[in-house]
């Protein structure tokens, strides 16, 4: 149990007793322990009634046909209670404010889902003749047509399959680029601190040179530092915009015109493009490339971590080579052209995946965006801003706001509130958790220490912010109060399990079920 | 509009809270060349339910789907039967709209589906460990090319020529910009090839697919020993997961490697996307994984749990230095793939997989009787190679007209070579009915 300094039990008191109580099950209620499923096997049993197999030779030449495998057998009642019951220990935008700084958990149209799922797209097979899916040609060039009028930019590729992906998509077009120039040996990327792990991460990939550039006390790229890493070697820069401390980058055109000067090319990653969606085309800011992530801005669902899909979209110089497959418009209507290297692939630069891109995710965004229309999305952008200000200026008396001046879509905050509190960015999340809310995105971005950064998205009522608001005013003073260290650190109290050994699950590590070594842990 | 909650009360009051005028106000550090007065013009207005499903129902009607039809398309994509109960789960909004598990306190449902999905995946592929998913079998493959060139510090990869083209074309444009050799092999479709003698020591890994594209079944054992004693990798592609109910698994006969698609299992044919990948190594490479990895451990009070572990690989901690740049992978295709094997399971998976065999069986003894096509398979699992005596796209074209989809014509794949080759599969979706439509139509057309 937990007292704070005067002996009084916390409010969380209550719960931690009631969450002691020991039940014969150890089930709490609603809340139920579920075993693995292979600890639930039943020898034999199936899920799934076929017909017989005919008992004719097997054609399989020298190849042994295999021998037990080691799966459970359940049948269908037990199969849909396990992942009813795994599901109830999820957080999610269905139950609640999702607030994950640059993740942009919005609300997913279940209309999405039903389109998706019309047996015209879902069960079309990728190799099917191209006259027997016209239709889904017709969607593909649509979402383009959307996505290049939004973008105000020439072309697009919706090959990739995330915002990684088409950072490396994009990444490629600008070596494909230089290389047809004669300029392959541009080694070097200018990459801000601020940005996302994947920038750097694809940058080196690539076998590019990531040169960091430092941030400028308005949380804004150093332009003069930028500007001054300019030179002959310098294949380009990634630059995400609005950056991911929630800021538009001011400086985006001067720096834009100072690369293409440099012969460097301008990557923007666009992970934060529904802040802007509507108001702001990318091709007034001087971008080369930028990745699109439809999970993001096209309310796509995030589905415990993807799928995703990553269009990117291209400047006239970038444009000739998006790689394969995309579609034309030729005399028997809408066309792919699948094969870099052929004849009416000019030079596109190769392929990024298999078939045609996440065809799933194109239906549920166009149906987002014809939902919202240009004005929808106007409104709608417009309302993710309002939302974050909103947040931000509630909180800016108890918290510490890393930076002065409206953000866009999320609001940044440092640790510098909890200084000496003993109370750290991680418990004030954990501490939020038992509150019934999902935490903010933590240590992210890593220019400012101990990152708090919350993204509400314009799917959030006023009256929701206000109840999250308040949660996290209450828990700034109260950590601010003093001697709150270990209630903080003591939470999550009241979720399915309380805070878990990371160490030893990176030291020791148990990646699967193994038959016959039991379960650890009661 | 319905998906936004705040009335214009709200908006009022919410500015004046934060101290401005209007939104645009909030927008001034746009340059004001690029801050636009209104929404973008030339594009539509918003649009109730209604008015959108007419839309997208319209464009769906333009497409013949391939379950209305006798449908014998593979080629990297199966059309399987999918217990209705998996579309069923997977649309809980609490899998459907949750993120990445980074709070593991809130999100042991995902983690621990993961964990039996990483669990299922290393038992069907016959490997020690698996990751929580890549994008699709394509990409994992080439993660699977980088990852090798890791491990054995040497640069080049041998590609057989039995590897689907899309998985060949997306590993050497990565080559081509990552800067590392492959050497690829000419296509195969009659049958073995001499890779074996191509792997010397500065040979990183040998990619081989089982079945390959043409649908011949390999015993890669002894390329295997060989790899082994060069100091190279196997990695070992597979494009139909159901095949692994039934053939030896790539970890039994040595892989390093095994990089595959997880479609047929849960997850409709969607005209290509989202797949889920899968991606299985022996424990011994486990930290030059790409991709997250969901661990066992335990909570403050002891309890059994699950974390997204061994980050220190991934981009978010180790940034230019990270094994891969994936973040968002395939979650919930992976979540489809576990529920369809958690319903099948042990007797259910393999039966399933022999099942497909034997139509497969049934439909290459019914073609071979068919005047101007040739089986070229001696050895397969649901899916073979035909040569016709006329170019297979135009059959295939002709054949969709009157409401057969007859297969992937090989030239689709390896972009104009082979062209009387056709790629005919058949699942448990396959009928007797459409055995008699697919022979009468190709009887006809060859006639
Ligand atoms: C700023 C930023 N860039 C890139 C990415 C990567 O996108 P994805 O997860 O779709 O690969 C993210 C996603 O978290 C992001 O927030």
């Amino acid at each position: 149990m937990t007292m704070n300094a005067q002996g009084r039990p916390t409010a969380a008191f209550a719960g931690e007793s009631a969450g002691g109580e020991e039940t014969v099950t150890g089930n709490r209620g609603l809340r139920i322990e579920e075993p693995l499923i292979f600890e639930q096997d039943s020898p034999g049993m199936t899920g799934v009634d076929l017909p017989a197999v005919p008992d004719a030779p097997l054609r399989l030449g020298t190849v042994r046909p295999r021998g037990r495998i080691g799966l459970p057998g359940l049948a269908e009642p037990q199969v849909v209670r396990h992942y009813t019951r795994l599901s109830q220990k999820n957080y999610a935008i269905d139950t609640g404010l999702y607030p994950l700084g640059s993740c942009t958990m919005k609300h997913n149209p279940r209309l999405n889902e039903k389109m998706a799922r019309l047996p015209g797209f879902a069960d079309l097979h990728p190799l099917q003749p191209q006259a027997t899916v016209q239709g889904a040609l017709e969607l593909m060039d649509t979402l383009a047509h959307w996505l290049k009028t939004l973008t105000g930019m020439p072309a697009v590729t919706l090959a990739p399959a995330a915002g990684a992906h088409g950072e490396m998509c994009g990444m490629m077009a600008i070596r494909a680029a230089l290389e047809h120039r004669g300029e392959g040996g541009r080694t070097r990327v200018l990459v801000p601190e601020s940005a996302h792990g994947t920038n750097p991460a694809t940058a080196a990939a690539l076998g590019f040179t990531v040169d960091p550039v430092p941030g400028a006390p308005d949380g804004r790229v150093d332009a003069a530092a930028l500007k001054a890493k300019l030179g002959s070697d310098v294949a380009g820069i990634m630059l995400t915009n609005p950056n991911t401390c929630g800021l538009f980058e001011r400086d985006i055109r001067s720096i834009a015109d100072a690369v293409h000067e440099a012969g460097a090319y301008f990557y923007c990653d666009g992970a934060n493009f529904n802040a802007i969606v509507g108001r702001v085309r990318p091709a007034d800011l001087g971008i080369d490339a930028m990745h699109i992530n439809l999970h993001k801005t096209f309310s796509t669902p995030h589905g415990g971590g993807g799928p995703g899909s990553g269009p990117v979209v291209f400047s006239e110089s970038l444009a000739p080579f998006v790689p394969v497959p995309f579609v034309v418009h030729g005399p028997d209507g809408l066309r792919l052209v699948e094969h870099a290297g052929g004849p009416d692939a000019g030079t596109a630069f190769g392929r990024m995946k298999a078939f045609h891109g996440q065809m799933g995710m194109f239906v549920r965004a166009l149906a987002y965006i014809l939902s919202h229309g240009a004005d929808g999305l106007w409104q709608a952008s417009g309302d993710a801003v309002l939302n974050a200000n909103y947040v931000m200026a509630r909180l800016g008396d108890v918290m510490t706001p890393s930076f002065d001046g409206p953000c866009m879509h999320e609001c940044l905050f440092d640790d510098r509130f909890l200084k000496g509190t003993g109370v750290t960015t991680l418990d004030i999340a954990k501490a939020l958790i038992d509150e019934g809310f999902h935490p903010m995105t933590m240590y992210f971005p890593l220019v400012v220490h101990g990152a708090l950064l919350i993204e509400p998205t314009e799917t959030e009522s006023r009256a929701g912010l206000d109840q999250f608001v308040d949660t996290l005013r209450a828990l700034a003073e109260r950590a601010r109060a003093g001697d709150a260290a270990a209630w903080f650190q003591a939470a999550p109290r009241l979720t399915p399990r309380r805070r878990l050994d990371e160490t030893t699950a990176a030291r020791k590590p148990v990646l699967r079920w193994k038959e016959g070594e039991g379960r650890a842990g009661p | 509009m319905r998906y936004l909650p705040l009335t214009e009360a709200d908006r009022r009051a919410m500015l004046d809270a934060i101290g401005v005028r209007s939104v645009d106000d909030l927008f001034r550090d746009v340059p004001d060349a690029a801050r636009r007065s209104g929404p973008v013009e030339g594009l539509p207005d918003h649009m109730g339910e209604l008015e959108v499903e007419r839309a997208l129902g319209a464009m769906a009607a333009k497409n013949v789907p391939a379950g209305s039809v006798p449908s014998f398309l593979g080629g990297g994509a199966y059309r399987h039967h999918i217990p209705a109960a998996v579309d069923h789960l997977i649309q809980r909004g609490e899998f459907l709209t949750a993120y990445t598990p980074y709070q593991p306190e809130i999100s042991q449902g995902t983690l621990q589906v993961l964990f039996e999905f990483q669990t299922q995946v290393a038992l069907l592929t016959g490997m020690d460990v698996a990751n929580a998913s890549m994008y699709d079998g394509a990409t994992a493959c080439a993660e699977a090319v980088m990852m090798a060139n890791r491990l054995t510090r040497r640069r080049k990869a041998i590609l057989s020529g039995g590897l689907h083209p899309h998985y060949r074309d997306t590993t050497t444009t990565d080559a081509r910009f990552i800067g590392f050799e492959t050497v690829v092999l000419p296509p195969a479709p009659t049958g073995g090839e001499d890779i074996a003698a191509l792997v010397d020591d500065g040979t990183a890994c040998v990619v081989v697919q089982n079945p390959d594209v043409f649908g011949h079944v390999r015993d890669y054992t002894e390329l295997a020993d060989l790899c082994r004693a060069r100091g190279a990798l196997l990695i070992v592609v597979v494009t139909e997961a159901v095949s692994l109910g039934l053939l030896t698994p790539p970890g039994d006969m040595g892989a390093d490697i095994v990089a595959a698609e997880g479609q047929s299992l849960g997850n409709p044919t969607g005209f290509g996307g989202p797949y889920v990948g899968l991606f299985a190594v022996k424990d011994k490479y486990v930290r030059q994984m790409p991709g997250r990895l969901c661990g066992q451990t335990v909570d403050a009070d002891g309890r059994r749990g699950f974390v997204l572990t061994l980050s220190t690989r991934e981009q978010h901690i180790r940034r230019e230095k990270a094994t891969s740049n994936i973040c968002t992978n395939s979650g919930l295709c992976a979540l489809a793939f576990s529920i369809h094997l958690s319903l099948l399971g042990e007797d259910g998976f393999r039966h399933l997989a022999r099942l497909n065999h034997a139509r497969a069986v049934r439909l290459a003894d019914r073609l071979a009787g068919v005047p101007g096509v040739a089986v070229l398979n001696d050895a397969f699992f649901n899916e073979f190679t035909v040569r016709l005596t006329k170019p297979a796209a135009a059959v295939v074209d002709t054949l969709a007209g009157r409401g057969v989809l007859a297969g992937v014509p090989v030239s689709r794949l390896f972009a104009g070579e082979h062209e009387d080759l056709l790629l005919v599969a058949a699942t448990e979706t396959t009928t007797d009915s459409d055995m008699d439509a697919l022979a009468n139509g190709l009887a006809e057309v060859l006639r």
